[in-house]
């Protein structure tokens, strides 16, 4: 009998361990498929995690990864402060868009104004608009004890669809020849997130990004309120009783989450992407979601779990493009990976534990 | 090499970089001319990305071993589309199609750091540099045919119509059918149902169904997956036409003809260009004429004489006898859109945000 | 503007097409999450679900084997997630998006070879003259037999959770898994079975889409359905017959905006589309108001410590 026993303390071995180890039976098994459909698997597994990093091109992707990347652990660091305290808020993808819009629509209404404060004004109105939409769960959830799991889910589509309506109407281009979409922010230069060095993928959504980081890492090890956050999901009647107030938590946690997914709409709109378009996200509030369990919502393993998505897309469609795999496969293989680190992270907690049959 | 320091200098990643591109993104000697393809859908999509496939694949057999094809499918517009050409281009393609038109602004970013790569993008209209071209199919001209024949195929007198989203390619569209439905059928309305997706075959289903319940016998659409013609087909009594792709499964009733989208043709005439160093800028909106639009098989279900009368048509656009935009036409609100024997100019065309006169229905805003 | 165009009968009758592959996969969810599960990959084991069934109608020319096959697609990829929440204890929201992920990408490599065909036809239920009578036997007797299928599961599951021992268990393992498995229930095997039932349905409904509301195969066909499943249960705030209330609204409203529009009313789409979401926020919060509506363990992971 096999019996799985709780250990004292997370096993730093196996926190390093266990993702080193999924990486690596995901490229048996992704190796697996690839054979399946008839592709050299060992080319193609190095196509996707070397060829990025080190390859010839290398020079290009890892500025990409760095832009590819920078969204993902924006958001994944903002909704692992909820997590931590069981707060969850999977609307991500939703406030990412209300960033975009507001950022976007603060930098528009000024067009062709060129003038040096329109750019933090579309950072501030981009927060704003993720907080905004991030609002609307905390509050229901603080004053109806509403779930905010489905609160926020639901506010994704109504988010989509003030998307479509604003790339139709409002903030259609004017000169745009009738097509939806806004203005390009990249040729409006009061208003373009551009790379600080250019070519460098370095805009500011990554600098962001990084400050992000470095403030979760503070406020959870040193602060008062990160303390707070830490109790509350690890022991929710100790928190009580020490007189942490849930009502903030939940307004400062999903706030916050939504004001940082807020911001990387906003640099991304104004940046990479350039344009409100009717599909102009593309599923990084979700992704940031699995980002943030991979990277067990530590700010540095987030960090690192960002990067790493960041990579099977990119590699994923060199791969494509070199060995004319086809775009589910890579699809089947990033879904492989993450199973793969969800279940073995097990081990970081837990131990097993070899002992006879007893009535369980 | 024709890959000067100057144009390299332009390269996003300044002048360190400039040296690897001279050395390595070029060298492999062009033994193949190398075409890569950005698509927007699935190659499964059975509609607009198959249709770009196919002409990948043709143009592939055409040529032989003389051209490689890459792909990359599921590209979302924005940035992914940048990284995916500059990878292309890196790669050493000598020429890229860019499908979809949110690829616009991308391609011509990407155009800008290589010069020397020929850039060709589909439905847009940005040539900011000599290396992009753009290309567009005069779809409204196969409109006009499916509009007579559904003018003469219904009997209710009322065709249903799905529209994508309300921008001047579709409601161009929707005026040409109209104006050819009207012409042979007095009594002809238009019900248009927005569906506001390209390619989602639920959502198709469901509108072709309610259409088909508001009683319309004849199902025209603007949008790519052959959901509302199978829809036709269930309930029975329904003209279709195949959109994109020929859609033949469902010929020869209830898809009684089709628009096809034929880029074969141009994608060859293209690659042979670079292959031969005579590759320039264009900007093309070809219809039937040149081979771009397609009018699929009349099936037998279409009455003799109202198919000879197709024919007609299609060969009078063919050869630019007759313009599916001729005068006299009013617009919705009764103003004069073109006076007798005037014919529509491409500008008017490609911005065309009205209905005319005639339509009982309003544009969405 | 003809409102008289649209016709109230068929009109009707068309909420049922609409409504049975939301009511599949939400009466499959809501069972999960009675028993304390959260389960987001319902889109990923419809999209799945809607190939299995398409794949084995065409091989076999049997609507019914295909249907049979969408809900052992659907339960064979929720055992990934049981496996994972259940014996691994991974985060089920976690899971379940990386089984959503999963899916759409595997969906799509087996349907490779199915794009562009037709399924063979499921023919309606003959209920003689009762298809005969007016108004009643177009809008009740004139459907396939899933519709009705979809019916009796949300009976059956009404009727389970509130009468047999079953039921109790499973409610009592999603209210409390601590005392559950204290009075010795084993949570997670009854976890593990209820997210299979799960997967089965919501691959069912998969099916339903692929082989009759459309019928065909694309890539990512499911286009969301999956997601508003996930809000019908709790709009129908854990409830097996308020699930058919929320699905015949649900897929109302998707009815009655196609309708008006055909009926050439200047609508604003966006709005409409997005009041579905709309009103089940609102609903959530008059629910919010009597606690007890969502099951206490929801999401929470269970580990017996002793």
């Amino acid at each position: 009998m096999i019996a799985l026993v709780k250990r004292p303390e997370p096993s730093r071995v196996f926190s390093l361990a266990a993702p080193l180890l999924a990486v690596l039976a995901t490229m048996v098994f992704g190796g697996l498929l690839f054979a399946v459909l008839g592709k050299d698997p060992i080319e193609a597994i190095a196509t996707i995690f070397w060829e990025p990093l080190f390859g010839e091109f290398a020079f290009f992707y890892r500025p990409q990864l760095l832009i590819k990347g920078a969204p993902l652990v924006l958001i994944a660091i903002g909704l692992s402060l909820g997590f931590k305290a069981g707060i969850w808020n999977i609307g991500a993808e939703g406030q990412y868009i209300m960033g975009a819009l507001f950022g976007a629509g603060a930098g528009l209404a000024f067009y062709p104004l060129e003038s040096a404060f329109i750019f933090p004004l579309m950072v501030l109105a981009g927060a704003f608009g993720g907080w905004v939409w991030a609002m609307i769960p905390a509050v229901l959830k603080v004053k109806f004890g509403t779930n905010e799991i489905l609160v926020s889910l639901m506010l994704v589509y109504v988010a989509e669809q003030f998307l479509a309506s604003m790339s139709l109407g409002l903030l259609r281009n004017p000169e745009g020849m009738g097509f939806p979409g806004s203005r390009n922010l990249q040729q409006y230069s009061s208003a373009h997130n551009a790379d600080l060095i250019a070519g460098s993928g370095m805009h500011w959504g990554v600098v962001v990004a990084l400050i992000a980081v470095i403030f979760a890492y503070v406020l959870l090890a040193r602060h008062r309120l990160g303390f707070a956050i830490r109790v509350t999901g690890e022991a929710p009647r100790a928190a009580a009783f020490s007189g942490i107030n849930p009502a903030r938590l939940v307004l400062f946690c999903l706030g916050m989450s939504g004001l940082l997914a807020g911001l990387a709409g906003m640099f991304e709109v104004s940046g990479p992407a350039g344009q409100v378009t009717i599909d102009f996200n593309v599923g990084y509030g979700f992704t940031a979601i699995i980002v943030a369990f991979l990277g067990r919502l530590h700010p540095v393993g987030i960090l690192l779990a960002g990067l790493l998505m960041a990579l099977t897309y990119i590699g994923g469609d060199i791969a494509q493009s070199k060995m004319g795999l086809p775009a589910a496969a890579i699809q089947v293989f990033q879904g492989m990976l993450l199973f793969f680190l969800l279940a073995l992270d097990l081990f970081t907690n837990y131990r097993l534990q070899f002992k006879r049959a007893e009535a369980v | 090499m024709t890959f000067t320091k100057r144009a390299a200098a332009k390269l996003l990643l300044g002048t360190a970089l400039a040296a690897t591109m001279g050395t390595t993104a070029f060298a492999d000697g062009h033994e193949k001319t190398k075409v890569g393809f950005v698509y927007v859908g699935s190659v499964n999509d059975g509609g607009w990305t198959t249709s770009h496939d196919k002409a990948r694949l043709a143009m592939q057999e055409h040529f032989g071993d003389k051209v490689e094809t890459v792909f990359v499918e599921n590209v979302a517009e924005g940035p992914d589309s940048e990284r995916v050409m500059t990878q292309m281009a890196l790669d050493g393609a000598d020429l890229i199609f860019t499908t979809s038109f949110g690829y616009m602004d991308p391609t011509n970013n990407v155009a800008a750091k290589f010069p020397d790569v020929k850039f060709e993008h589909a439905t847009g209209y940005k040539r900011l540099h000599d290396n992009v071209s753009t290309y567009s199919a005069r779809f409204y001209e196969g409109r006009a045919i499916q509009g007579h024949i559904a003018g003469k195929m219904t009997k209710s007198n009322i065709v249903g119509y799905i529209g994508s989203y309300p921008i001047p390619e579709v409601i161009r569209g929707i005026n040409s059918a109209f104006i050819h439905a009207r012409k042979v059928n007095p009594d002809v309305q238009f019900k248009i149902i927005w569906a506001y997706t390209w390619f989602d075959a639920a959502k198709e289903a469901d509108a072709a169904k309610v259409l088909i319940e508001q009683g319309a016998d004849v199902v025209l659409q603007h949008t790519d997956s052959t959901a509302p013609q199978a829809a036709a087909q269930e309930a029975g009594n329904v003209t279709t036409f195949g959109q994109a792709s020929d859609m033949e499964q469902y010929a020869p009733y209830p898809r009684v003809s089709s628009i096809i989208d034929e880029w074969a043709p141009y994608y060859i005439a293209r690659t042979q260009a670079v292959m031969d160093g005579t590759w320039e800028q264009i900007d093309t909106w070809d219809g039937i004429g040149a081979g771009m639009v397609g009018i699929g098989e009349i099936t037998e279900a279409v009455p003799a004489d109202v198919k000879a009368e197709a024919e007609a048509m299609k060969a009078a656009i063919a050869d630019g006898s007759y313009h599916p935009f001729t005068g006299p036409l009013n617009k919705q609100d009764g103003t004069v859109f073109l006076a007798e024997g005037e014919v529509a100019d491409d500008g008017a065309l490609a911005g065309m945000n009205f209905y005319v006169e005639g339509l009982d229905a309003e544009l969405p805003q | 503007m003809d409102l008289s165009a649209i016709n109230p009968v068929l009109f009707i009758a068309g909420f049922f097409v609409a409504a049975t592959p939301l009511i599949f996969a939400a009466i499959g969810e809501l069972v999960v999450e009675k028993t304390g599960v959260l389960n987001l990959g319902v889109e990923g084991m419809m999209i799945t679900g809607a190939i299995c069934g398409f794949a084995v109608a065409v091989e076999t020319e049997s609507p019914l084997l295909g249907f049979a096959a969408a809900a052992l697609g659907g339960a064979l990829l929720s055992t990934l997630f049981a496996f994972l929440t259940q014996v691994m204890l991974a985060n089920q929201v976690a899971s379940g998006l990386a089984l959503t992920l999963f899916g759409l990408g595997f969906s799509a490599l087996l349907g490779q070879s199915y794009a562009g065909m037709k399924p063979p036809r499921l023919e309606d239920v003959d209920f003689g003259p009762l298809g005969d009578i007016p108004v009643i036997g177009p809008v009740f007797f004139s459907h396939d037999i899933i519709v009705y299928l979809g019916l009796g599961i949300v009976i059956a599951v009404w009727a389970v959770l509130k009468f047999s021992r079953a039921g109790l268990i499973l409610r009592a393992v999603g209210e409390n898994h601590d005392a559950a498995h204290a009075l010795g229930f084993k949570v997670k095997r009854v976890r593990a079975l209820a997210i299979m039932f799960g997967g089965a349905c919501a691959g069912v409904g998969g099916a339903y889409i692929s082989l009759i509301r459309v019928p065909q195969w694309t890539e990512g066909m499911t286009a969301g359905i999956g997601w508003i499943a996930l809000a019908l249960v709790v709009f129908a705030s854990w409830r097996a017959f308020r699930v058919l209330l929320g699905a015949y609204l649900f897929g109302g409203l998707v009815q009655l905006q196609l309708n008006l529009q055909g009926a050439g009313v200047a609508i604003p789409v966006e709005y409409l589309a997005m009041s579905p979401y709309v009103i089940t926020i609102v609903v959530l919060v008059f629910l919010s108001r009597s606690r007890s509506a969502a099951p206490g363990s929801l999401g929470r992971i269970f580990h017996a410590s002793s």
